[in-house]
C-alpha cells in the first residue's frame, strides 16, 4: 500500500476541515479589520471610509485602496493613552499568572497525588464553577466585596475593623476576580502533566538520596515544565484582553487595552483606531502564542 | 520454619556453592511483617545475607518479594521487625539517606536528564565534588560500556541502553547492598541472558552485594549463589540453586522449581531392611508399584509421601537393564506416548503399565537418532534410588 493510499479522500477532506474553519472565521474577519484599521473615521454607515464597492468599477477600488493609511497606527504610538493600556494589561497578566501559578501549582500537585477515587471529585471540584455564568459569578464578587457587602459584614462583625474597608473598584478586587476566574486554566494542564508522572522516578530520586524537596526541584518540578508553560499562557493571553473583570471590580482611573478598545469602539465610536488596537494586540500576543504552539509540539514529541 | 531458612541450608549437597559465609551478616531481616488492609504481604519473614553474595528472592507474582525488596529500599515500612543492616536497624530510616541503592524494574530513568546526568544524580546528591564526579561518571560509563552515549536522553536509547544506564545510576554511590527490582524483565531473551552473564560477572569484581527479585527460575539459577524461595509472604526454602533443584524441602517448591514426576505413595512398614538394602526405604504406590528411595537425612514423620524425582533422571531403554545394576533397582514398563524433540533433549512421555504418567528427557548426544524412541513403543523407565526425593505430604 502507499502512503497516498493511507489518507483517504475523507480522511483528507477532514484535516482540511480545521484549515478551513480557521480561513473563515479568523482570517477573513481579520482582513476586515485590518482594513478598517487602515481607513479614516466618518459620519456614515458604516462609519469609516474608504468603502469599497466592486459595483463602482476597478478604478473606484484603486483609488480606495490609495486612501488607506496608517495613521491610526502612529496615533496609537505617539498618545500616552494607548501604550498605558498595553503597558497595564501586560503588567496585569504578568502579575496574575504569576499568582495564578504560585496558587494552581499546589493544587494541582495535590491533586495529582490523591487517591485514584478522589482525584475525579476534585476534578469536579475545579470544574463545577463553569456551570454559573461566568457574569453572575463576577457580580457575585461585587456584591461580596462592595461597602457593605459580605466581606465587611464580617470583618465588621469579627471587630477586625471598625469601619468598612474599601475593597471594590481597587486593582486587589480585580487580581481577585482575574485568579478567581483563572485558576481553573492554570490547574487543569498542570494536573494533566503532574498526574502523568512516574512515580518510580520520585523514589528512585529519593534512592539516588535526594530529598523529598531535592526530589521535588530536581525532578518533579522540571518534568511539569511543559505544564506550566501550557497553564501560563492559557491564562496570560486572555487576561492582556480582559474586559469584564477589569471594568466591574477595577476603579477607573488607568484601564487595561480591553478596555481602551471598547470605549474607542462604543463611546468614541472611533472604529479605525479601535481595529488599529485590535490588530497591534493582536501582534502583542502573537509572540506568546508561538511559544505556546512550539510547546505543544514539544509536548508531543516527547509523547 | 523462617528461624531455620535464616541459616544457609545445608541438605544432600553439603558444599555451598558460593557466597554462604558465615559471621556477621551484613543485612539482617528479623521477623519482618508488612500488612496491606488484611493482606499480610510479608508474614514474619527472616533472612541472612552475607557481604559478598548474590542473592535471588524467587516466587510467583503476589508473594511478597517486591514487598521485602522495598522495604530493603525503604519505599515501604515494616510493620513489625528488624532490618540490620550492618548491626544498624534501618527499618525506619527514610530511603534517601540509606546505604543502599535499587534498580527498578521500568529502570524509572529521569526522562529530562541525559545519560550522564542521570548517572551523576545520586554523587551530586552526596555532595562529592564535580571532579570526583566526573571520574566516578566516566568509570560507570566505561565499566557499563555506554561509552559515546553521554549527552543521549533516555528517550534516544534502547532498551538494552536503559538498562545499563539504570545499572550504572544504581552503582554510581557504590552501595553497601545493590537492590535489583527484575533487571532483565524487559530484555529479550538473547540479551537477557548475555546480560544476566555480565551482571554476574560485575558483582564478583566489584565485590558487592547483589539481591535480585525475579519471578523467573532460570534466571534466579544462573545468577545467585543463594535462593530465597517466596510463597504468601514466607520463605519456603534458601539454598542454593543445586539444593533447590535437587533436594526440595516440600511438594510445592519441588513443582515450582523446574519438572518433576510427582508420584503419591504410603511408606511400606512391613518390608525388613535388609542388609544389601541399607538406608533405603520402600514406598508402595498406586500408580507405579514400589518404588524403593534412599532414605532422607531427615527422619520421616508420616506415612503419606510422594516420591520426587527429575525428569533427566528417568532413563528408558527397550530392554530391562542387567538384574544386579543397583542403579536400576526402579524399573518400571510402560509405553511412549508423547515425543518433544527439543534440540538438545528429547522429552518423553511414558504411561506406566500401573497407570502413572512419567517424564522423562533424554540428552541427544549423538547426532543421528537410533537411540530414540518412537510413539507406541514399549519401553523400560528405570532410576536410582538416590536420584528420587521423599516429600512428605
Amino acid at each position: 500500500m502507499s502512503a497516498r493510499a493511507i489518507f483517504t479522500r475523507p480522511a483528507r477532506l477532514a484535516a482540511i476541515a480545521p484549515y478551513l474553519w480557521m480561513a473563515l472565521f479568523f482570517f477573513v474577519p481579520f482582513l476586515f479589520v485590518l482594513k478598517i484599521s487602515l481607513s479614516q473615521t466618518a459620519i456614515a454607515k458604516p462609519p469609516y471610509t474608504p468603502v469599497f464597492d466592486v459595483a463602482e468599477g476597478w478604478e473606484a477600488i484603486k483609488a480606495a485602496f490609495a486612501a488607506l493609511s496608517l495613521d491610526n497606527f502612529t496615533l496609537l504610538v505617539s498618545d500616552d493613552l494607548y501604550v498605558l493600556s498595553y503597558l497595564r494589561s501586560l503588567m496585569v497578566a504578568a502579575v496574575s499568572t504569576s499568582i495564578l501559578l504560585v496558587i494552581g501549582y499546589p493544587i494541582a500537585y495535590g491533586m495529582a497525588r490523591l487517591p485514584q477515587r478522589w482525584r475525579a471529585i476534585a476534578m469536579m471540584l475545579v470544574i463545577v464553577p463553569f456551570w454559573t455564568s461566568f457574569l453572575i459569578r463576577i457580580y457575585a464578587w461585587i456584591n461580596i466585596l462592595q461597602h457593605d457587602g459580605l466581606l465587611n459584614q464580617i470583618l465588621l462583625a469579627l471587630h477586625v475593623v471598625s469601619t468598612p474597608a474599601v475593597w471594590l473598584s481597587t486593582d486587589g478586587a480585580m487580581y481577585l476576580g482575574i485568579v478567581y476566574s483563572y485558576l481553573p486554566f492554570m490547574i487543569l494542564p498542570l494536573y494533566a502533566t503532574l498526574s502523568k508522572l512516574d512515580p518510580a522516578l520520585l523514589e528512585a530520586a529519593a534512592d539516588l538520596g535526594a530529598s523529598p524537596r531535592q526530589a521535588f526541584w530536581r525532578v518533579t518540578f522540571p518534568l511539569s515544565l511543559p505544564g506550566i508553560g501550557a497553564g501560563a499562557l492559557l491564562c496570560f493571553i486572555p487576561i492582556v484582553g480582559e474586559f469584564v473583570i477589569p471594568d466591574l471590580l477595577a476603579g477607573s482611573d488607568a484601564l487595561m487595552i480591553g478596555q481602551t478598545l471598547w470605549l474607542e469602539f462604543f463611546t468614541n465610536k472611533d472604529w479605525p483606531v479601535a481595529s488599529a488596537t485590535a490588530v497591534v494586540l493582536l501582534l502583542l500576543l502573537l509572540a506568546p502564542l508561538l511559544l505556546y504552539d512550539r510547546l505543544q509540539r514539544w509536548q508531543l514529541e516527547q509523547a | 520454619m523462617s528461624e531455620d531458612t535464616a541459616k544457609p541450608a545445608r541438605g544432600a549437597d553439603s558444599k555451598p556453592e558460593s557466597g554462604a559465609t558465615f559471621g556477621q551478616p551484613l543485612l539482617r531481616i528479623d521477623a519482618v511483617v508488612k500488612q496491606f488492609g488484611k493482606f499480610r504481604a510479608v508474614d514474619a519473614l527472616s533472612l541472612d545475607i552475607h557481604a559478598g553474595e548474590f542473592f535471588a528472592l524467587l516466587g510467583p507474582s503476589g508473594c511478597g518479594k517486591t514487598t521485602l525488596l522495598r522495604m530493603l529500599a525503604g519505599f515501604e515500612t515494616p510493620d513489625e521487625g528488624r532490618i540490620l543492616l550492618d548491626g544498624k536497624d534501618i527499618a525506619q530510616v527514610p530511603p534517601h539517606q540509606r546505604p543502599v541503592n535499587m534498580m527498578f524494574q521500568s529502570y524509572a530513568l529521569f526522562p529530562h536528564l541525559n545519560v550522564r546526568d542521570n548517572i551523576a544524580f545520586g554523587l551530586k546528591r552526596a555532595q562529592m565534588r564535580s571532579a570526583e564526579i566526573d571520574a566516578r561518571v566516566s568509570e560507570m560509563i566505561a565499566l557499563v560500556k555506554l561509552d559515546g552515549l553521554e549527552k543521549r536522553k533516555p528517550d534516544q536509547l534502547s532498551g538494552g541502553q536503559r538498562q545499563r544506564v539504570a545499572l550504572a545510576r544504581s552503582l554510581a554511590r557504590r552501595p553497601q547492598l545493590l537492590l535489583l527490582d527484575e533487571p532483565l524483565a524487559a530484555l529479550d531473551k538473547k540479551l537477557r541472558e548475555s546480560t544476566q552473564l555480565e551482571l554476574m560477572e560485575l558483582q564478583r569484581r566489584l565485590g558487592l552485594t547483589f539481591i535480585i527479585v525475579t519471578h523467573d527460575q532460570a534466571e534466579a539459577m544462573t545468577m545467585a549463589g543463594r535462593i530465597g524461595v517466596m510463597d504468601a509472604g514466607r520463605l519456603e526454602q534458601v539454598a542454593t540453586p543445586r539444593e533447590l533443584y535437587e533436594a526440595p524441602r516440600s511438594r510445592w517448591i519441588a513443582e515450582f522449581v523446574g519438572d518433576i514426576n510427582l508420584i503419591e505413595g504410603k511408606l511400606d512398614t512391613s518390608e525388613e531392611p535388609r542388609p544389601t538394602m541399607a538406608r533405603r526405604l520402600a514406598i508402595v504406590t498406586a500408580q507405579a508399584g514400589t518404588i524403593h528411595v534412599a532414605e532422607p537425612p531427615q527422619p520421616l514423620t508420616k506415612t503419606n509421601l510422594c516420591v520426587a524425582i527429575r525428569p533427566e533422571k528417568v532413563k528408558l531403554s527397550r530392554r530391562a537393564p542387567v538384574s544386579d545394576d543397583t542403579r536400576a533397582i526402579n524399573r518400571l514398563e510402560g509405553v511412549v506416548t508423547d515425543v518433544g524433540y527439543l534440540g538438545g533433549i528429547t522429552s518423553y512421555k511414558i504411561k506406566l503399565d500401573n497407570g502413572a504418567v512419567l517424564r522423562s528427557s533424554m540428552a541427544n548426544t549423538a547426532r543421528l537418532d537410533f537411540d530414540a524412541y518412537t510413539l507406541s513403543q514399549r519401553v523400560v523407565a528405570w532410576f536410582s534410588p538416590e536420584d528420587c526425593v521423599v516429600l512428605e505430604q
